[in-house]
């Protein structure tokens, strides 16, 4: 049962990772109407660049310098690149997106290679904080906590207290009427797209060492990001910090705890065949969650499509 | 003008005909493995010391026959088995007669089979399988084929070699098992298992389960359940970045026995476990590379080193593949009578510079070699990998391994 009290810390480590993540994207979607599909390779980037960095002047300057990298990165590439695609509809926003995660990770390849990077935790915080019944939580996981709970209220401080947070939440409702008051629009969603993608940096820089820098980072976590929002709600910072802890919640637990198929069906009153060896639900049968753990969000994704379209905190009606 | 234009074209023209009919000569060897996604890296590397292997072991020494030149020609097959296929006909249609193919046993199931097939339908376009890495047991038992050769030790052998070394620890009372859900990770598990229960008098399995493959984020859950059940010892069949994911996740956690691998080096894994994986990672290989076998091995190794100074010889085998390929075309007269070459590989005895006598068991295909269990360290090294400082040293030796396993392949030769 102690496993209990670890898990929920793994899993808020998890949910709070994907959160930096989907919160950037959450803004970018409700700002521009545009999906970013290069939104995780913002992320990769955040930890290949934090890597270079860290080599020369140390982590802690790498935490610092690599995501405004990043973010002046994707504010040049909004203002260059999809502000001009823009006039032609959503289609071509989403093919330049797309196109762009392609092109990040071939240049990130071309610079640094394939092979996994040795970007690791810095000797500061390479120690275990506490255990709990013989499983070490790692300082550095506590560090992680730490950092995205100070973006998450920061964030929310931001949007919701400030001048320019409720200038930015008018852009992003009313654009027209807001332009109209004498606000630079585009300098606005500039500024939201840079700051979108610097999270993500943010997010690359703290989690390479614990999850390994390597190409296919971006690809690994990019589909997820886009479930949670979906599950959040597009456009919601809350519905993206709900959807992302539920998400690491659910599979951390699912890999923890081995729950078989066969208990479930036969709880539910379906009686398991003689013979499982020619039957065809043999692997159905057989299943665990470990197995299936990290495509419960996925199954989580649909229902939510289903029974609530616009998400757990979605406000579009239509 | 227009004259010496119209010369300089022909010229050019004859140049390129008179080219392209001496590359036609090209013994040309498909390499069919990721080269791009997560597996990028092993894929890449694999390549690589393929590239180098044909280049050092055989061009640069004036070729095969009357000085045909081996020519490696890389398929990117994104690690599905679907993709694999649509490259193999176009590696054949290249004029490919050898393929060669490690990263997943997925991907070497449908590959066999449609090299089955199409061997049987167009005789005249015959190719070989050459499977430098992928160690499912069933391709060289229910599945097996004549066109088939695996150059590595299968999982069972492996498994059998750790499982020698594991009983012979006193230390080591529980282990855990975890995998790729796959089939590769499947008859990992089924292996270990088997040959813990028959060999270890009292070594009780407290975990074995299984992951998605190349979908897992964090691996730390999975860590938590190792610690928990006690576990002296883990064994993983994971690799790429899946590998380096569950041994970093598990040492993290606090685990302070030996995890055994299979694929726990190179392709910058080494360097990412550095100092954390000391005297904890070992890994299960053949050739030995610290201390390195033959001067042969480290010449090669050096000049390896010359070409690609950031590189690995982390798969041995691979020179294995090629020299043997090489001697069997030399015996066999002809690079495309498949075969014929089948049979000189068949049954053939061969010494490897990365030390040890490799033999070819006849009745399913399988090499059967020395296997060697390493340990990931910093101390007395010859060659270290990544660049890191840290490489792999041979702790103990398990002679022709598995030579007398038993086999269900019933192959059936060509007539």
């Amino acid at each position: 049962m102690d496993l209990i009290l670890v898990n929920l810390i793994d899993g808020l480590v998890t949910g709070l990772l994907l959160f930096m993540l989907s919160a950037g994207l959450t803004l970018i979607f409700s700002m521009m109407g545009v999906l970013n599909f290069a939104h995780a390779s913002f992320y990769m980037l955040g930890a290949y660049f934090a890597y270079q960095i860290s080599i020369a002047l140390g982590f802690w300057m790498g935490l610092l310098i690599a995501p405004l990298v990043v973010g002046v990165l994707g504010a040049g590439v909004e203002r260059y690149g999809l502000r001009r695609v823009h006039q032609y509809g959503h289609v071509p926003e989403l093919i330049f997106t797309f196109g762009l995660a392609l092109l990040i990770e071939e240049l990130v390849q071309f610079i640094w290679g394939k092979n996994q990077l040795p970007y690791s935790v810095p000797d500061a915080l390479n120690f275990t904080a506490f255990a709990i019944s013989g499983n070490s939580i790692p300082a550095y996981k506590i560090f992680m906590i730490f950092i995205s709970i100070s973006i998450f209220i920061g964030l929310l401080y931001v949007l919701t207290k400030t001048r320019v947070g409720m200038i930015i939440q008018a852009a992003l409702s009313y654009p027209r009427t807001v332009e109209a008051l004498g606000h630079n629009v585009p300098l606005i969603f500039m500024g939201v797209f840079g700051v979108g993608t610097a999270l993500a940096g943010v997010a690359g820089v703290i989690a390479g060492p614990v999850l390994g820098t390597f190409p296919g980072m971006a690809f690994v976590l990019g589909s997820i990001v886009f479930v949670t929002i979906v599950i959040g709600g597009l456009g919601s910072l809350w519905g993206a910090l709900i959807a992302s802890l539920l998400i690491g919640w659910i599979t951390t637990f699912a890999k923890s705890y081995n729950i078989e198929m066969e208990n479930i069906l036969t709880g539910l009153g379906i009686s398991k065949p003689e013979s499982l060896d020619d039957s065809i639900f043999r692997d159905f049968w057989s299943l665990t969650s470990p197995q299936i753990a990290d495509i419960l969000p996925y199954i989580l994704m649909v229902l939510i499509l289903i029974f609530r379209p616009a998400g757990l905190f979605g406000k579009r009606s239509s | 003008m227009k004259n010496i234009a119209k010369y300089g074209a022909v010229s050019a023209l004859s140049l390129v005909i008179g080219a392209s009919a001496a590359f036609a000569e090209n013994i040309k060897i498909a390499f069919i493995d990721p080269l791009s996604g997560p597996f990028a890296s092993t894929g890449t590397n694999g390549l690589h010391q393929f590239e180098f292997a044909a280049d050092y072991m055989v061009n640069d020494k004036g070729g095969l026959l009357d000085g045909q030149q081996m020519e490696v020609l890389a398929f990117d097959n994104k690690i599905s088995p679907k993709e694999s296929l649509i490259q193999l006909q176009v590696a054949i249609d290249q004029g490919a007669r050898y393929v060669v193919q490690g990263n997943s046993s997925g991907v070497a199931n449908a590959l066999t089979e449609a090299i089955d097939k199409h061997n049987r339908r167009n005789p005249d376009s015959r190719v070989l399988f050459l499977n430098y890495a992928a160690v499912d047991p069933a391709l060289t038992n229910d599945k097996c084929n004549f066109w088939h050769f695996r150059f590595d030790a299968n999982s069972d052998i492996k498994m059998d070699a750790l499982t020698d070394v594991i009983v012979q620890d006193d230390s080591i009372k529980k282990v855990y098992i975890i995998g790729q859900d796959y089939s590769f990770g499947k008859a990992v598990s089924a292996a270990a298992n088997e040959m813990l229960g028959a060999k270890g008098d009292g070594i009780e399995v407290v975990g074995d389960e299984l992951h998605p493959i190349g979908k897992v984020k964090d691996f730390t859950p999975y860590a938590r359940k190792v610690v928990s059940s006690g576990a002296d010892a883990v064994i993983t069949g994971n690799w790429g970045a899946d590998m380096l994911g569950i041994g970093k996740a598990i040492i993290d956690n606090g685990f302070e026995g030996p995890i055994y691998t299979y694929y726990a080096a190179g392709s910058g894994i080494t360097a990412a476990f550095g100092e954390s994986g000391k005297d904890k990672i070992r890994l299960i290989s053949q050739g030995s590379i610290n201390p390195i076998a033959t001067e042969e091995a480290r010449e090669t190794y050096n000049a390896f080193l010359e070409k690609y100074p950031d590189g690995n010889i982390d798969q041995s085998r691979i020179f294995n593949t090629i020299g043997m390929l090489a001697q069997a075309i030399t015996e066999a007269g002809s690079a495309t009578d498949v075969v014929a070459v089948a049979s000189k590989l068949e049954g053939m005895e061969y010494d490897s510079m990365w030390g040890g006598k490799l033999f070819m068991r006849p009745q399913d295909h399988q090499i059967i070699q020395d296997m060697h269990v390493g340990v990931h360290t910093n101390d007395n090294l010859d060659f270290d990998y990544d660049q890191s400082g840290f490489g792999v040293v041979t702790e103990s030796t398990v002679e022709m391994a598995s030579m007398d396993s038993p086999t269900t392949c019933e192959m059936k030769r060509p007539e």
